[in-house]
Formats: structure tokens, sequence, C-alpha cells
């Protein structure tokens, strides 16, 4: 899949860049579904020894084996291919625990995955300037509602419901990089009952 | 006048001697009653009465960031310098009274750091013990290397290690020890912040070591004010107070203006801080940038100069002042 142009947003809207190597003591390197490509674009211009130091967490998502094994190949010290991110958090956990000053960090795929490895490595200590982002596959976002706290993977219209409490949210680019979730907040507050018909903004 | 930074009334309370090149100075406030507080890392600028020259240095505090009671500097001696460290050494007296600046900090630690990783280098070592002081408090993680030309000039080496043990490693230069940097940085958790003060080539070594060694930019913390540098006297218009100001070989462009009477505003004088960045209206000749404040392009562009470090010489220069 092509990469998308975000247009322009308010600041807190997280922008996105290309991923390059940069030498470090170690690459550790997640990505979901089309986020793969990131990794192989990359990948053209690195050689052995890069691939040696380097960490590969993968998500297919619904791309099946169609881009694992080709990650497979390019014989990352460690690769991992698992079936969510819940599944992989507790060894994107373990594999910051690991590594030292001087790791290089890639993220690629979608926001939702991107902000939440975002959300670990700065946790454990790298300032997000430093980790490389690549946005590649669906701009699903993952929202937060400011109502009742819950979080709703991949919503593509505006408004949609929450998935916990129901209410009917506007998607909203105000962004919290500690939830690693856009804010969704009730479109019909100040008129309840008028909720704007839903439009696929994301896909 | 100093931007921003009231002036404190101190008396100088203490000047001991540590060893043949450093003094230390404490400060008490004039009168009674408690200094400001500052943080680890801090400086503050002590203004010298020299016949008619005031002379302005700006030196790290060393004291507990908690001890409000007094501030204390150390000061090394530099024969070759332009006399704010000789006037320091000859000068000052127990029980004089003195003025100096509130607190800056230009060098303060990032609380978000796991762990804090401190290079000195000589002198360099003064902004480390204050942040100590302030870390051993609040419980943080934290390691100091040091390196000194000779056990007998390594100012506070033996105390540090007595205060801090196992957190404080000593080099001595007159025995070939050095720190092992690429093995020091290599083996730092995530989360680790380096920070380094001393000689220019120590701060360069250690940015350009980390930078190839994958450390983020914002995890490299250094600090170093630069002596204003002598150079050909030259003449300045200033726009604004319509007044035309001789600079001195030895003299500073921001001590010109200030003796001149022509409001400059400063924080460090050493070239680090940027509060002195003057507007260059016009000139003909080449600017002596000497600061590391502007970026290579606004140096190269002719219309920002540093008062407090850079110099230049030509026909004409005319400033927004």
């Amino acid at each position: 899949m092509s990469k998308t142009q975000f247009p322009p947003s308010i600041t807190s809207r997280p922008v996105y860049g290309e991923l390059e190597a940069r030498s470090g003591s170690g690459h550790l390197m997640i990505a979901d579904a089309e986020g793969a490509e990131a990794i192989l674009d990359l990948a053209k211009s690195v050689d052995k020894a890069f691939w040696a130091k380097a960490h590969i967490i993968y998500i297919p998502k619904t791309t099946g084996t169609a881009y694992s094994s080709q990650l497979e190949e390019l014989g990352a010290g460690q690769f991992y291919a698992g079936p969510s991110y819940e599944a992989a958090q507790s060894r994107i956990r373990r594999a910051l625990q690991d590594c030292h000053m001087g790791t290089q960090v890639y993220l690629s795929g979608t926001e939702g995955l991107m902000g939440q490895a975002m959300a670990e490595a700065t946790a454990a200590g790298i300032p997000h300037t430093a980790i490389q982002t690549e946005h590649r596959g669906s701009t699903a976002r993952r929202m937060q509602c400011v109502h009742c706290k819950g979080i709703t993977e991949d919503v593509t219209t505006d408004p949609f419901e929450c998935s916990h409490c129901g209410l009917s949210l506007f998607v909203r680019d105000h962004y919290s990089r500690r939830l690693a979730a856009f804010q969704g907040v009730r479109v019909d507050a100040e008129d309840p009952g008028n909720i704007p018909e839903k439009v696929e903004l994301f896909k | 006048m100093s931007a921003g930074t009231a002036k404190l009334n101190v008396t100088v309370a203490e000047v001991k001697p540590v060893n043949d090149l450093v003094t230390r100075f404490k400060f008490v406030r004039t009168g009674g009653g408690d200094l400001p507080t500052f943080s680890g890392g801090a400086h503050t600028v002590v203004e010298m009465q020299d016949g008619d020259i005031t002379r302005l240095n700006a030196y790290s505090l060393m004291s507990n960031p908690a001890d409000r009671g007094a501030y204390t500097i150390s000061v090394r001696r530099d024969d070759q310098g332009r006399g704010g460290s000789r006037f320091m050494h000859g000068r000052v007296k127990e029980g004089m009274e003195m003025v100096i600046s509130n607190p800056v900090n230009l060098f303060s630690l990032d609380l978000r750091a796991k762990k804090h990783l401190m290079l000195a280098g000589g002198i360099g070592i003064t902004p480390f013990m204050a942040q100590m002081h302030q870390l051993a408090m609040m419980g943080g993680h934290f390691e100091l290397h040091y390196a000194v030309r000779t056990a007998s000039l390594g100012t506070y080496a033996k105390e540090l290690s007595e205060r801090y043990p196992g957190k404080v490693h000593i080099y001595h230069d007159d025995q070939n020890e050095a720190i092992d940097l690429k093995t020091l940085l290599a083996n730092q958790p995530l989360g680790t912040h380096v920070y380094v003060c001393g000689p220019k080539g120590m701060i360069n070594w250690v940015h350009s070591t980390a930078g190839e060694m994958g450390w983020p930019r914002e995890a490299v913390h250094s600090e170093e004010f630069l002596a204003p540098a002598s150079g050909k006297p030259f003449e300045v218009k200033c726009a604004v107070s319509n007044k035309i100001v001789q600079v001195g070989e030895h003299q500073s462009l921001l001590e010109a203006l200030e003796a001149a009477g022509i409001d400059a505003p400063y924080l460090c004088r050493g070239g680090a801080c940027g509060q002195c960045e003057t507007n260059v209206i016009g000139y003909d000749g080449k600017f002596l940038h000497y600061d590391h404040w502007l970026t290579d392009e606004q140096k190269a562009g002719g219309k920002h100069i540093m008062p407090c470090v850079s110099r230049f010489e030509g026909k004409t220069l005319v400033l927004d002042r």
C-alpha cells in the first residue's frame, strides 16, 4: 500500500517520516501489517552486519504470511511474528529492558501500533524524538473516549460509537502520547440526539 | 543589566584554598536571611569591582541546592586570563561585600532520565557537585567519571569518593589513566542521560562518540562557558541609543556596551545562553563569531552577533541597541 499523505493538523497530531538505517548498538523494529514494507525498503540499503544486531517484532494482522516470510528472510538476529499487539507487548517490554543506550528503535505500520510501541519505548527511557516512524497501511485510528476513558481500536468513521459506553463520539486530531490514542468527544453533548451522519474518513 | 536576574547582596563568609589552582568561596546574604533556592547545575554571575573596571564572571554553584543559608563556588586561577579569576584569588577576602546574580541554570538535570552519567574534566566538576547533592537527596541513580591532571590537582576528588562510595571514578592524567568512553557508553541501560563539563576537547569527544554510537541527541548534555576572546579594538555604532562605542583589545563587546551605559541583557556571559543576541543593522567588515549559540547559517548571515564573546574586524558595525 502506498504511503499516506496526512493533511496538515494541530501540533499534537503525530507526524511520521521514513525509516532510515542509523548506526547503533542494536536495532529494534516493531511493525504491523503493511508496515513490513517500510522495513523491506530499508533493507535495500543495509548489509548483513546490520541484521545481526536487529530484532524484528511483527504483527501481520490481516496480511497473513505475505510479509512475514519476507521479513524472516532478512536474517535478523531475532524474529517474532505474533497475532496481536497485546500478545507482542511482553516481548517488546523485555526487549527494551535488555537493550542498552545506542539501540535504535524503528516503528512502522498503523498509527495504533506505532503509538503504543512508542509509549513503551519512551517509558523505557528513549526520547520520543529519537524514535523513527513510518506510516504504512490502514489509517484507522485508536481512539479514547474522554467520557468513559475506554479505548476503541481501528476506528474508521466520524462520528463513531464508543465500544465501551456507546456514546457517539466526534473524532478529534487531539492526540495523547501517553495513551497512544486520539481523543473522542461526545458529538451531541450540547444537543442530545442530534448526531450527524457517519462519514467513513479512514480506511 | 542581567535580564530577569535580580541582584543579590552577599558577604564573603569563607575563602579557602583547595589546591595550587583552586580556591573556594562561600557567600551568605548580607544582613542575614535565606538565599533563593537553585537546582543542580546552576551558575551565578559574580560582580568584581576592579578599580574602574567591573568584571562579571559566571561560576557554577557547587553547594547543596537544599541549603539556602549559603552559596559556594570554586574558582580556578587562570594566569593567562583577563583578570577575573586573579581578582577572586588575590583580592576577595572574608567579610567583603559583593554583588552576585540570582542563580540561572543552563545545565539542569533531565529528571526524566533513569540514570545520570556524569563526565567531568578539571574544574568542570563544580556543577556536578550540586547535581550529586540533589540526586543523593532524591535517591537518584548516578555515576561520576572525573578526569584530573594529578592527584594533588584533583579538586574535591577525595571528598567525593568518600561521600559517594562506589559511584565516583577518578582518572589521573599523570598516570596515563583515561576514561574508556566507548565501553562506558556501550554499557549504559536505556534511559541514561550523559552530562559533560570540562575542556572543549572533552565536550566534543563525548558528543561525537555518543552520536556515533547511536545515542539520542537529547540524552547528551554539556556546559562550557567561554571566556571572551581578545582581539583588535573596534568601533560600534548603537542605533537605538545613538552612541558610538569603542571596544578595547581585552574588552568584550558586551562589556563595552555596559561601560557606555547601554542596556544589554545577559545571563551567562559565556556564549551559551542566547540572552544577549543582538541584531546587526549594518556592517562593513567581518565577524569573529566565538559563541555556540548561533547556528552556522546565522553566523554566515551577518544579521546577528553575541556581544558577550564575539568580535568584529572592519570599518563599520551598526547594532540594534
